[in-house]
């Protein structure tokens, strides 16, 4: 970790050692991981970058742990893949698609929680915690299994079971809570002071977060070296964003690409759009809404990154863009049916806005946009819902030819 | 006793309420404003509450109960 020099408060610049704390004590503002930039350039090249494995940990001297200590089940480095098909039908000539559900647990989870896990590690903490609905519940189960530590996996009661299996095969402790959403949310942050768990969104968040920024270089280093035009982002507590946009900078900083001009678009849901609406009446607050959206992974109401998403929406001249409910889907098949390429409900959300954005002449014909797909279908197929209008046929040749002619009729 | 730190979001038609005062007088708990941004159509406050445990959490009911947005100071932790 030779590159890190302490924590600091987002808000009030305070200055923190290298400890499980997430909160400022003066202001109670996230705190976040600051680096010595001069060191990081001097000890990085694109040639020693190239020479890493190939995955997230080929970055490792920008993420703040040691040295070849990383609990890795082969994250990152997933492909970015010219999306052709999809670019001629929305127009654009330079379109990629940033398939980050190719991961282990098929979700770009694993990038965070493979940083906290080594971290969590490295603070000997012997229990590692999350309170997830989904993507990020199977992430920390899968790490948790790796590292041989044990892990609690705390969920709101009436989650769907595929999502509960899909973590509790890698043998956590599974822990229902009942009561609401805030009930379980406000249970779970207390949770979080009363036990020394690594909880991996709370206590171990300043670290968590850090992951996400491997997304940035990542693409970047697979353009040649270059930033996009235009990146389009989903939106659940605006940290993928603000961490995407961060990576971006930091090679920059460190003299791995020019001066990135990156617009860094943000799509949420119709039904939880809460950084959108602050972008859209031009406020720097954002107020909580309930979450009524069928892309649970984005369902977050209260986000906490929200007012950081905000600065870089104005920051990279972004923006906030959101997906109406009865377009997910539509965007999840135009995606599917293009390039092959089944994403989540948040695929869906980022698709379908990136369609609003190349309508509202915001990203040009000739311009590189990524766009982030960030998890995998299979995970949300409840939310497909019924739209599989099978040929029936007996098993014989002319019934088959018949129908056959009478579908392409 | 107890110590909770938390955010208080107010819609709208709640700004003037005098409820940080209220939870000191009627509850007796310590509250400490360490930051807040109040603006015309909302406003928010993140403060640390301190009492016996059981009555932080009965002034938290109240103030819920008065339609103020009560949440942890991280915002929502439960992810996707």
């Amino acid at each position: 970790m030779p590159h890190v020099k302490c924590l600091q408060c987002r808000e009030c610049k305070s200055e923190y050692p290298i400890e499980p704390l997430n909160a400022c004590e003066f202001c109670f503002g996230p705190l976040e991981v600051s680096y010595d930039y001069d060191s990081v350039a001097k000890a990085v090249s694109r040639k020693s970058i190239e020479s890493g494995p190939n995955t997230m940990w080929r970055y490792h001297d920008f993420l703040p742990v040691e040295k070849d200590s990383a609990v890795d089940i082969s994250t990152g480095f997933t492909p970015l893949i010219h999306a052709k098909n999809l670019g001629r039908q929305l127009g654009l000539d330079h379109l990629y698609i940033k398939n980050d559900s190719v991961n282990p647990t098929f979700s770009f989870k694993d990038r965070p929680v493979s940083v906290t896990t080594t971290k969590a590690l490295e603070f000997e903490f012997e229990v590692l915690a999350c309170v997830s609905t989904g993507n990020l519940m199977g992430s920390v189960a899968a790490h948790g299994a790796k590292a041989g530590m044990q892990t609690m996996v705390f969920y709101p009661a009436d989650l769907e079971q595929g999502k509960i299996q899909g973590a509790a095969v890698y043998g956590p402790t599974m822990v229902a809570v009942e009561g609401t959403y805030d009930q379980a949310n406000r249970f779970c942050s207390e949770l979080a002071d009363a036990h020394r768990w690594a909880f991996v969104n709370i206590n171990m968040r300043p670290y968590y977060a850090e992951g996400s920024k491997t997304l940035g270089y990542e693409i970047a280093e697979q353009l040649g070296w270059k930033a996009p035009d235009h990146c389009v982002v989903p939106g659940a507590s605006g940290e993928l964003h603000t961490k995407i946009w961060k990576g971006l900078e930091e090679f920059e900083g460190a003299g791995l690409i020019d001066k990135a001009k990156t617009k860094m678009h943000l799509a949420q849901a119709e039904g939880c759009s809460p950084i959108v609406e602050a972008f859209e009446s031009g406020n720097n607050q954002v107020k909580p809404v309930r979450p009524q959206t069928i892309a649970k992974s984005l369902a977050i109401g209260n986000p906490a990154a929200g007012p950081y998403s905000l600065e870089v929406l104005r920051e990279t001249g972004g923006t906030g863009v959101f997906a109406y409910e009865n377009s997910i889907i539509d965007g999840i098949r135009l995606l599917a049916e293009t390039e092959g390429i089944f994403t989540e409900t948040a695929g869906g959300v980022v698709i379908s806005s990136l369609k609003r954005l190349v309508k509202q002449g915001k990203i040009k014909k000739d311009e590189v946009t990524v766009a982030f797909v960030t998890g995998n279908g299979l995970k949300t197929l409840e939310a497909m819902g019924d739209f599989v209008v099978p040929i029936e046929t007996k098993p014989d040749l002319d019934t088959f030819q018949k129908k056959l002619s009478n579908q392409k009729d | 006793m107890a110590t909770k730190r938390v955010k208080f979001t107010f819609p709208q038609e709640l700004i003037k309420e005098p409820v940080i005062y209220k939870l000191g007088v009627d509850f007796g708990i310590v509250t400490n404003i360490r930051r807040a941004d109040i603006r015309d159509d909302m406003g928010w406050v993140v403060l640390e509450l301190e009492g016996e445990s059981n009555v932080v959490d009965e002034g938290l009911a109240w103030v819920i109960s008065t339609g103020v947005r009560v949440d942890p100071i991280a915002g929502d932790i439960i992810e996707g």
